[in-house]
């Protein structure tokens, strides 16, 4: 795969392991759930990783824990400051996704100063030496994405754009254009977390997502139980549940309490 | 020929000095940021807008603020002191400027509430003046270590009808401050206006903070005219936590010959001791380790409790236009005194740490005798009697 110009378009581009492992199952009539946990939170977060996937993950995202993640709420700040404290590095997380040996598609989730502090091309290189397939950066946007971009085209890596219910249609497309993997949908304006209420603006961006792309869409933030993600599969191709699971962890949950709530997740998509 | 661009002119079209500042945050924040860029600079250029700021300024904030002349200090150090005196607008910092500009900003936008950061709580009581004085709504985030030493601050936000929210997240200073505004904004941004404190964050608001700050390098260069038969000052000090009160005062001296110099603390020197990073939505220089992991900054300052440096500040250093020194505790508390023995006023510790490192210069002899110093006192010391009693016991 040859280096290509950040903005361009579906029809030039070579489509990585991630989208595919999507697309592939989306024309299968599945409805897509990606998991999030929280990289090198807990001794045994490859097994959780792990437990993700034998449970029917589509994907799973990793995060990279960073000391100020200005988009997260307390749950995943809290597994942030948890998983930096007990030693967790980008390495150490890169190392254990390797370790992990799921045939699940990962992509690790983390902020773009990580990334900016070892260098776009050494960073690339080390996601696809570890085996991680796409990259999701919330504090990178379009604009500043160029650099970034080229480095993980080049490396083979995916890199995830993110639309949020403020976006602007014209802005939408040129996201999608630009996006790899999936087309990350916002589902709300605020930060990650459990919503009792599934937002009315799930719906609507989720929607507006469709209507400019053939990338698959699924919608994050504030999706916290299988009812919500239903309902927004009505619309969406998936879903991406982060703090409902990570509070799951939190709470000691394991290998298996997290395998056995991602399962009710899958159940609840394919009834 | 074309003349030489002023070294603080204009960002580029990314929101950069050179290769710092850009306009990095959440997908949900991009168009606030890009309705702010166009609604500055629309009110900018516009008569009467500035003329509306100007009046606010001069018959609300107290402008304009006078020089001093300081003859007994000057005297003790051997070189020649004035103070442009911040300390002495309405709510006791420069920070009033750039409220008072964002205000009418968010105004314009038809924005009705106010949110902000704050560290020793000056740019939080700005903040809640301002949405007072126009009737918005104001919450203030401020780290727990801060609410603790800037009590009297926290209650006066209080007084004046905002809510102050103790941040209880990583270090609970400042930095922290900043993500949680960050996040309540991610959340509030079509009806709220983040009022950023100073001149850091996602492009525009580095720029739009400097313009609102100039005001006090304007001033200060034409009354120091006027004083000096149209001489300028050799060296131009000024504190730099985020940096807005240099950055104002720095704008008004970029295009002569004077040396700038801004004063860190030196448990959070980002000139000093960071790397280029990427954190608050903009590229510049931050503490931090190996990993890209944010360090924590410490001072006696609240203020300058940031361990990063807003990016025209990274951008000067780089081209050398300005540098960047570091001053540690002992020698702030010492200036303190100093300046309330010679000349009667009592500095907010933060400027304190302008006035040490001149205090250190003159005597060590990197200030000639008889330089002209202009150093920016940006603000009064009366929130910090408690703690420099505290400290001196």
């Amino acid at each position: 795969m040859s280096v290509q110009a950040p903005h361009d378009d579906a029809r030039t581009r070579a489509t990585g392991r991630l989208e595919s492992a999507l697309r592939e199952r989306r024309a299968a009539g599945r409805k897509l759930l990606v998991p999030y946990v929280t990289g090198g939170l807990g001794a045994d977060w490859v097994d959780i990783v792990r437990a993700l996937a034998a449970a029917g993950a589509d994907g799973i995202e990793v995060g990279i824990p960073f000391s100020d993640p200005v988009m997260d709420g307390p749950v995943i700040q809290e597994a942030s400051q948890r998983a930096l404290a007990q030693g967790a590095t980008p390495r150490s997380v890169l190392a254990g996704i390797a370790s992990a040996e799921v045939d699940t598609p990962i992509a690790v989730m983390t902020y773009y100063n990580l990334i900016a502090r070892a260098g776009d091309k050494r960073m690339a290189a080390e996601l696809a030496r570890a085996g991680v397939a796409a990259a999701i950066l919330p504090d990178l946007p379009l604009e500043e994405a160029r650099p970034w971009c080229a480095e993980a085209d080049a490396a083979g890596v995916e890199t995830v754009m993110l639309a949020a219910p403020t976006t602007p249609d014209e802005r939408l497309a040129r996201l999608a254009q630009r996006g790899r993997g999936f087309l990350y949908a916002v589902g709300l304006l605020g930060v990650t977390g459990e919503r009792s209420q599934l937002a009315e603006s799930a719906l609507a961006i989720a929607r507006r997502c469709k209507q400019v792309t053939d990338l698959p869409v699924l919608v994050g933030v504030g999706v916290s139980n299988a009812s919500q993600a239903r309902a927004i599969c009505e619309v969406a191709d998936g879903v991406v549940v982060g703090s409902a699971l990570v509070r799951r962890i939190l709470e000691g949950a394991g290998p298996d309490g997290a395998g056995e709530f991602i399962g009710e997740l899958r159940q609840a998509l394919d009834s | 020929m074309v003349a030489a661009p002023s070294p603080m002119g204009a960002p580029d079209a990314s929101g950069r000095f050179g290769s710092f500042g850009g306009r990095f945050v959440p997908e949900s924040l991009v168009p606030a940021c890009m309705e702010l860029e166009t609604a500055f600079s629309e009110a900018w250029a516009d008569a009467a807008f500035r003329a509306r700021l100007a009046s606010l300024l001069a018959s609300y904030a107290g402008r304009p603020t006078p020089i001093t002349e300081c003859p007994r200090l000057s005297a003790e150090l051997g070189v020649e002191v004035v103070l442009k005196r911040e300390d002495l607008t309405h709510t006791g910092s420069h920070k009033i400027n750039n409220v008072l500009g964002q205000a009418l900003l968010a105004e314009r936008m038809g924005k009705r509430r106010l949110i902000a950061e704050t560290g020793a709580g000056q740019h939080g009581v700005a903040t809640a003046t301002a949405a007072a004085y126009f009737g918005m709504e104001c919450a203030v985030f401020m780290g727990e270590v801060d609410v603790e030493r800037q009590a009297l601050n926290v209650f006066r936000m209080e007084l004046l009808g905002a809510t102050v929210y103790p941040v209880r997240s990583g270090s609970r200073t400042l930095k922290d401050a900043v993500n949680e505004a960050l996040r309540d904004w991610v959340a509030s941004v079509e009806t709220t206006h983040y009022c950023i404190g100073s001149v850091m964050g996602p492009h525009p608001y580095p720029y739009l903070v400097r313009q609102l700050q100039r005001v006090v390098g304007d001033e200060a260069r034409e009354q120091y005219r006027e004083r000096s038969g149209g001489r300028d000052p050799d060296v131009i000090v000024a504190c730099v936590g985020g940096g807005s009160n240099a950055a104002g005062t720095f704008a008004g001296f970029a295009d002569t010959a004077a040396r700038l110099v801004g004063v860190e603390a030196a448990g959070g020197s980002a000139v000093g001791h960071g790397v280029p990073g990427i954190v608050h939505g903009m590229r510049s220089l931050f503490l931090q380790d190996e990993e890209g992991q944010v360090l924590e900054a410490e001072s006696i300052s609240a203020g300058l409790d940031y361990p990063g440096i807003g990016p025209e500040h990274a951008h000067l250093a780089e081209l050398g236009r300005a540098t960047y020194e570091a001053v540690g505790d002992d020698e702030v508390l010492a200036a303190f005194q100093v300046l309330a023995r010679t000349e009667g006023i009592l500095p907010a510790l933060e400027p304190a740490h302008a006035l040490a490192w001149v205090i250190r210069a003159a005597r060590d002899g990197t200030l000639a005798p008889g330089t002209k110093v202009l150093l920016t006192m940006s603000g009064r010391g009366d929130k910090d009697v408690a703690q420099v009693k505290e400290m001196l016991a």
